[in-house]
């Protein structure tokens, strides 16, 4: 100690006495304790949040099921959490084209629902819900600084968007009720899909219980049984309680990994939101598209939920919007089935998104397969796997590469 | 702490006042402090004329460019208040912080480089009071810094633009009153979210007898954080980067209010805040002044 000090402390009148190096370090258990504390906090309050499922009366799944369908929440506000992984790189707004197939192509404004709700389509998102009846609902996409709002009162529809200032404006009446349920991206709307969906080639059974949101919930598990040719491994649908309203929706993909759709609420209140929340008057000076102005299909697909969670199986009704886009066909059955249009393009890939440019950057992201059908591209994402043959048909489904081929050698 | 301090009686807790008061008048009596807050009064003045000159011909901003440019720019032509939070995001991340790093670094390691800081310590507060009423004085600076972008914004905004209503980022309308009651608490939250930086400058000041070193330090830290903050790759340490939360205070604009990453962010300063201070600490008050 004091060898090392000795020049130091000139100028300070207690040269011999103060500080050893042992003393000093002994200070630095303050700091250091203070990391560890945070650290231990960061660590253990979510495994101590986690803890302890509830204890819930036993259901079978097709009580369960009868809940959900029964199941009628008029009024709620909540944040929901919504996480996207197919696999693809992060294209922006390419890969929806990609994902529906048919593209809008459209230059509408940054506040136009169809545009903005496709970014749903990757990455985690936050949105914040809120309804109230069948006539007042609002979805709002959390962003850096700005939020996107989709608002339904009465028979107008807004779109705000608070970065650009832009505001899109339609009226339900328009649309023919297809706001209705507008909210594409709620655990319930893809719960709805995955139950369509079952059938005698599913599984259905009841996995315990967890607590989501704060509240007690059932986990149903939805698994296919001929895991066969579909991507689909297993979906968890944690389904409230109470209300029999599914608060959380989780899709894995056979190849396993993380979940394709993570979407659940982080917090949820069934009271009745306030009034003023569905209020809207486009602030001045924004700039207001109507949605005669942006053209009709924009509209119906925003209705339609342009969210990945109306199209994670192509065989569902939602199909049917693009009836005047070559009006799809379905093959096969349950989740290995596989829906077929004519994209009218010949020769090669064709662009989903109607820009020429992209057609060549399309094809590098797609492998080249033949068989007796001929030749084309398969396009992959981690659920989802697309067809394009050379003499422009398109299958499309949940299913393995293997299987579509297998379809379009069969289905010509 | 050292033999003279303990051999004195205990300091009246008006010590601490007293010791407080003079280093407020110390810090905003300093040409450089003044000089300082002159470049963040005129930050929000630049933008506003440009946004003013820019829209001139009816446009409103930001369509060309998609959105880009610092947050609510886009809403300034139709609500001055705007301006306030525009200002703010935009200083946020490099003015503001940088300014707070000067005071802080500056603040032990400029009284050793001009030879003062042993006279402080003569005087019986004792080295813990001298830190306390240090980092107490820094983040009077931080909050002084944040109110003066927050006033001259509102300044050229109410001279500039309209006011009135305001719509939240939720498309929600609330009167202007509340608006004013939104920039106030947007400016505290701002404020606070400095706090974790200025504990770290003051670590950094502790370390070193130049004053000169110590700001340069912890401007090169704020910078170096605020670039991982942006590469994708690090998206995991992310959340701990005291820079990380800032522009939550945009959250106090959505209706309702989202908590969440407001919380994070003052959970976070907190915490730096915490660390550093007691780093601080520990490194201040087994130090041998020698200047």
């Amino acid at each position: 100690m004091a060898p090392y000090e000795s020049d130091d402390n000139a100028g300070a009148g207690e040269v011999d006495t103060p500080y050893s190096g042992r003393r000093r370090a002994v200070r630095y258990v303050v700091p250091v304790t203070v990391v560890g504390v945070a650290a231990a906090t960061i660590g253990l309050v979510p495994a101590l949040a986690d803890s302890g499922d509830p204890d819930l009366p036993k259901v079978t799944a097709q009580q369960l099921i009868e809940k959900i369908a029964q199941s009628d929440v008029q009024q709620l506000s909540g944040t929901v959490k919504i996480s996207t992984d197919l696999g693809l790189p992060d294209l922006g707004g390419l890969e929806s084209g990609l994902i529906s197939g048919v593209g809008k192509g459209g230059e509408g404004s940054s506040a136009d629902p169809a545009s903005k709700l496709t970014e749903l389509a990757s990455g985690t998102h936050t949105l914040r819900v809120a309804a109230d009846g069948q006539d007042r609902q609002k979805v709002s996409l959390i962003e850096k600084a700005a939020e996107y709002s989709l608002i339904h009162n009465g028979k107008d529809v807004w779109g705000y968007d608070s970065k650009s200032n832009e505001v899109f404006h339609g009226t339900a009446a328009d649309s023919g009720g297809k706001h209705k349920d507008e909210v594409p991206a709620l655990p319930k709307d893809f719960a709805d899909q995955a139950l369509k969906s079952v059938d005698d080639t599913t599984s259905v059974t009841v996995d315990g219980t967890a607590r989501i949101a704060g509240r007690d919930a059932y986990r149903l598990v939805v698994r296919p049984k001929h895991a066969s040719g579909t991507t689909v491994g297993a979906i968890s649908i944690a389904v409230d309680a109470r209300t029999g309203l599914p608060l959380k929706f989780t899709l894995t993909p056979a190849s396993g990994g993380a979940a394709v759709v993570d979407a659940g609420f982080t917090q949820v209140s069934f009271a009745r939101p306030a009034a003023t929340t569905f209020d809207f008057t486009p602030p001045k000076g924004a700039k207001v598209t109507e949605e005669k102005d942006a053209g009709k299909d924009v509209g119906e697909d925003a209705g339609k939920g342009s969210g990945p969670g109306a199209r994670f199986r192509d065989s569902g009704p939602e199909r049917k919007d693009h009836a005047e886009s070559g009006g799809p066909t379905v093959l096969g059955k349950g989740w290995n089935s596989i829906a077929v249009f004519d994209s009218g393009a010949e020769g090669g890939v064709p662009s989903p998104s109607g820009n020429g440019d992209t057609g060549g950057f399309l094809g590098s992201l797609g492998d080249r397969v033949s068989g007796t059908f001929g030749k084309g591209t398969v396009f992959s994402t981690r659920l989802i796997n697309a067809l394009m043959t050379d003499d422009g048909k398109v299958y499309v489904g949940a299913v393995t590469k293997d299987a579509l081929v297998k379809a379009a050698n069969t289905g010509r | 702490m050292s033999r003279a301090e303990a051999a004195v009686r205990a300091p009246s807790p008006l010590w601490t006042l007293g010791l407080l008061r003079s280093e407020l008048a110390i810090t905003f009596r300093r040409w450089r402090t003044l000089a300082l807050l002159g470049v963040l009064a005129a930050v929000p003045v630049l933008v506003g004329v440009a946004v003013r000159i820019e829209t001139g011909g009816g446009s409103s901003p930001g369509h060309g460019g998609g959105g880009d440019g610092p947050a609510f720019i886009t809403q300034i032509t139709n609500n001055g208040l705007f301006l306030v939070f525009t200002a703010l995001a935009a200083t946020l991340p490099f003015f503001l912080p940088m300014a707070v790093g000067v005071i802080a670094g500056d603040a032990i390691a400029g009284e050793a480089n001009a030879g003062t800081l042993r006279y402080l310590l003569v005087a019986p507060a004792g080295r813990t009071r001298l830190l306390l009423a240090k980092y107490a004085a820094t983040m009077a600076f931080c909050l002084v810094a944040t109110l003066v972008v927050a006033v001259s914004a509102l300044a050229v905004g109410a001279l500039l633009f309209p006011l009135g209503d305001l719509t939240t980022i939720s498309g929600t309308r609330i009167g202007f009153a509340e608006g004013l009651g939104r920039a106030l608490l947007i400016a505290l939250v701002v404020a606070a979210s400095l706090t974790g930086l200025a504990a770290l400058g003051l670590f950094v000041s502790t370390l070193t007898n130049s004053g000169i070193a110590a700001m340069a330090t912890t401007v090169g830290l704020l910078i170096t954080v605020q670039i991982l903050d942006q590469i994708p790759q690090l998206h995991a340490v992310q959340p701990y980067l005291f820079s990380h939360h800032w522009l939550s205070f945009a959250d106090l604009m959505r209706e309702p209010v989202y908590w969440d990453g407001l919380l994070k962010n003052l959970q976070l300063q907190a915490l730096y805040a915490a660390v550093f201070g007691s780093a601080a600490w520990a490194r201040f008050t087994a130090k041998d002044i020698t200047a």
